[in-house]
């Protein structure tokens, strides 16, 4: 009975609605130690405001991903939900702008991000980033040093630093040189790198042209050579998120291309086990851009309690809560006073930080026009999608390269279609 | 024990006594105006309102679905198309090749469902005859070996997949293993045969004890004085076998055989999580496609993954016939007897 009603709680806790006036629930899911600072901030924000009541309901990242949308379809959901779909789920955000006390405060430090998290040609403050994130390498500076190898050095090709990366797996027996996250957004950055454009004149999904071609065709030789862990992309199917951080912790790579959120999840599991640098992008053919991007927190517009979350979502902005939450999670700040004042305190002690921490400020003046774009695209994802769901299928010997091509305009096509 | 009995008697049977006593009135009175029929419906009437608000009325729903297109969820906001869905699935320029399919994925999940019926479910009872056969034998410590194939029956499908996701794993224990005894490391699961006999081995694992049991409570129930009568007459094991054990325990084997095909038409928790579909779509069945396309895609289709579950639901509905079918044979052949 007692193990019932326990299911039973959980089960109401996790509808996500509110229940009782002046419950906020929270959606949060972490990539490092965000969840933990986060307690911290809410108990703290409970304790300082008596009428309101946050609820931090920690979900796993796939939680978000697979099942919000469908929540949020059903006019249910959480209150305030940290996301990294944005764009495409922009409907079912508030807009706060009647609720907060000082709407300016907002567009002056958040507002640079605002497209990102609300519809085409809406004014909707709708929430703010989190963190903003940019993709980029990691390389195993112990196993490089160890090997005899150089680390390539600014302006740097991928080949350059597959290549390097390949010596030093040969030299240290690691499973792999390197592995990239397998994910279209993570992709995307290098893609554009070699020229690519997602988004043709009127808006809309360009068909797959020569620089994304250029870039896959890349992967694909990556994996057949052994390069690239098959791992990652070949051992699932659609279009699966899969992470490889495991295996440059495990020291399996000396070469990984993920992102700046990964810092604190390498500092925390790495500890003194080698030494690490981030390297930024590497270069293709136009350019040596990363894709930024990150999560955000926004509230959601079937809340009862829309005066309730707007003090919540004030007090999570504050500038000074802001500065303290990046400090203590190693994630970059996307309020732009904090950004000007700088003097960020990192929260750390692992010597790999701050300097990681630097290199991506530094990578973030790489980006490219065409990646810039991405971020407050409505169609990205499905291009993701399909990217990686076909893509892996050549690497897994099942497709060509052209018949991975035409599959990706078709699915990107129905997947619009489907979605209009 | 009597006072126990009393205590329990006391709170337990006198409320219901109470209860009864109460309801025997208006329940004679109702059964004077329904009549007897009527009686029976009236109590079937909680079962069926449960069956209909969660089988039916789902099953409407994922019907209408299937007729629909748009990311809207509310089918009021949905698109009407039609078999556009099903045609979409079905829709094939060349059907000796996957690739000219429209949905190829869909075709792929087919085919490997298919694959995997004919192989899980063929080895599937031939191992599950196998262990019953060696469990029905005076063994020493029977109920501990009982237990032992019985056991992987109790886990959590979720647990058997990772349980042989670590075993499998390139880094996992079988590899660790072989690199001990100086042989090179597999990968398992990135490998296709591998990974779709990985799928298969772990699925027959998990459900070799259930089926096992079946066929042992058959086995348990063929007289004894037949294998007596056979072994005067000095008739061979495997005659025996073929002649006796087998067609008496095919009723038994019938039910392990459609249940059988039903669960693999359905495999999904144990293979998701060990492959994730992989490598490529080598491992992707019927079931993790629906899942993947209607909810953990980047490009989500709700409308073609009903349609899809409506297919697939179709080949269980004629499994699910089958095995009512078998049973009313065998519950004739027994009264018969």
């Amino acid at each position: 009975m007692k193990n019932t009603m326990i299911a039973l709680a959980l089960g109401a806790s996790l509808m996500g609605t509110t229940a009782l006036a002046g419950d906020v629930r929270l959606m949060w899911y972490s990539d490092g130690v965000e969840g933990e600072v986060m307690k911290d901030l809410v108990a703290r924000f409970n304790a300082e405001n008596p009428g309101i009541n946050v609820i931090l309901d920690e979900v796993a990242y796939k939680v978000v991903q697979e099942q919000l949308q469908i929540q949020l379809e059903a006019g249910s959901g959480p209150d305030i939900a940290r996301v990294t779909n944005i764009k495409t789920l922009a409907p079912h955000w508030l807009d706060l702008t009647p609720h907060l006390t000082d709407p300016e405060y907002w567009r002056t430090n958040f507002g640079a991000h605002a497209d990102w998290m609300r519809e085409d040609g809406s004014e909707a403050i709708t929430g703010f980033m989190t963190q903003l994130t940019l993709t980029g390498g990691f390389a195993n500076a112990t196993l490089f040093e160890q090997a005899g190898v150089a680390l390539p050095g600014e302006g740097a090709t991928w080949d350059d630093w597959v290549n390097a990366a390949d010596q030093v797996a040969k030299s240290q027996g690691t499973a792999a040189a390197f592995a990239i996250d397998r994910s279209g957004h993570r992709i995307s950055g290098p893609a554009v790198s070699y020229g690519a454009n997602y988004i043709a004149a009127d808006g809309m999904p360009a068909p797959v042209d020569d620089g994304t071609k250029a870039f896959a065709e890349k992967l694909v030789a990556w994996v057949e050579g052994g390069q690239m862990l098959r791992d990652t992309w070949v051992a699932a199917s659609g279009s699966t998120y899969r992470a490889a951080a495991d295996d440059f912790i495990n020291a399996a790579i000396p070469f990984y291309y993920s992102g700046s959120w990964q810092i604190a999840n390498l500092s925390t599991k790495i500890g003194d086990g080698f030494d690490w640098v981030a390297t930024g992008s590497p270069c293709g053919t136009a350019g040596c851009s990363g894709l930024a991007g990150g999560a955000a927190l926004v509230a959601v517009k079937y809340t009862q309690n829309a005066e309730e979350v707007a003090k919540v979502m004030e007090y999570f902005a504050r500038e000074d809560i802001v500065k303290e939450f990046s400090e203590r999670t190693l994630f970059l700040p996307a309020h732009a006073g904090v950004v000007a004042a700088g003097g960020m305190n990192w929260q750390t002690e692992d010597k790999n930080v701050g300097a990681a921490l630097d290199a991506y400020i530094a990578a973030a003046g790489d980006i490219l026009p065409g990646a810039d774009a991405l971020p407050a695209w409505k169609w990205a994802t499905p291009y993701y999608g399909a990217l990686v769901n076909r893509i892996s299928q050549v690497m897994a010997g099942e497709l060509t390269l052209d018949d991975a091509y035409a599959r990706i305009d078709q699915d990107i096509t129905e997947a619009v279609a489907a979605a209009q | 024990m009597t006072g126990v009995k009393g205590v329990l008697g006391a709170v337990v049977a006198a409320p219901l006594g109470w209860l009864a006593r109460l309801l025997e009135a208006p329940l004679r009175l109702w059964q004077r105006l329904a009549g007897q029929t009527g009686m029976v419906a009236f109590f079937l009437l909680p079962n069926m309102a449960i069956f209909t608000v969660f089988v039916l009325v789902p099953l409407v729903i994922n019907i209408a679905y299937s007729m629909t297109t748009g990311a809207a969820l509310f089918l009021p906001e949905r698109t009407f198309v039609g078999a556009a869905q099903f045609e979409r699935l079905l829709r094939c320029t060349d059907y000796t090749d996957l690739m000219t399919c429209q949905e190829d994925q869909f075709w792929i999940a087919l085919r490997n469902t298919g694959t995997f019926v004919v192989l899980q479910v063929s080895l599937l009872i031939v191992a599950a005859t196998i262990t019953a056969l060696i469990l029905n034998r005076a063994l020493r410590a029977l109920s501990f070996w009982r237990a032992v194939f019985f056991f992987p029956v109790l886990l959590s499908p979720v647990v058997v997949g990772l349980i042989w996701r670590w075993i499998l794993d390139r880094n996992g224990v079988l590899n660790a293993a072989l690199v001990g005894m100086g042989m090179d490391p597999v990968n398992w699961l990135l490998e296709r045969n591998y990974a779709f006999s990985a799928a298969i081995g772990v699925t027959i694992w998990a459900h070799l004890g259930f089926f096992a049991l079946i066929l042992l409570a058959g086995l348990q129930a063929i007289p004894r004085d037949l294998y007596e009568a056979a072994e005067m007459d000095g008739t061979k094991p495997a005659r025996v076998f073929w002649r006796i054990t087998l067609p008496l325990l095919m009723p038994n084997m019938l039910v392990v055989i459609v249940l059988a095909l039903i669960r693999a038409v359905q495999v999904f928790d144990e293979a998701y999580v060990l492959t994730g579909g992989g490598p490529g779509t080598a491992t992707l069945f019927l079931t993790q496609y629906i899942y993947e396309v209607g909810f953990a895609s980047l490009l989500k289709n709700p409308g073609l993954a009903a349609a899809a579950s409506i297919l697939m639901g179709g080949v269980l509905i004629v499994l699910t016939l089958l095995q009512l079918a078998l049973g009313k044979r065998n519950e004739r052949r027994g009264k018969l007897k």
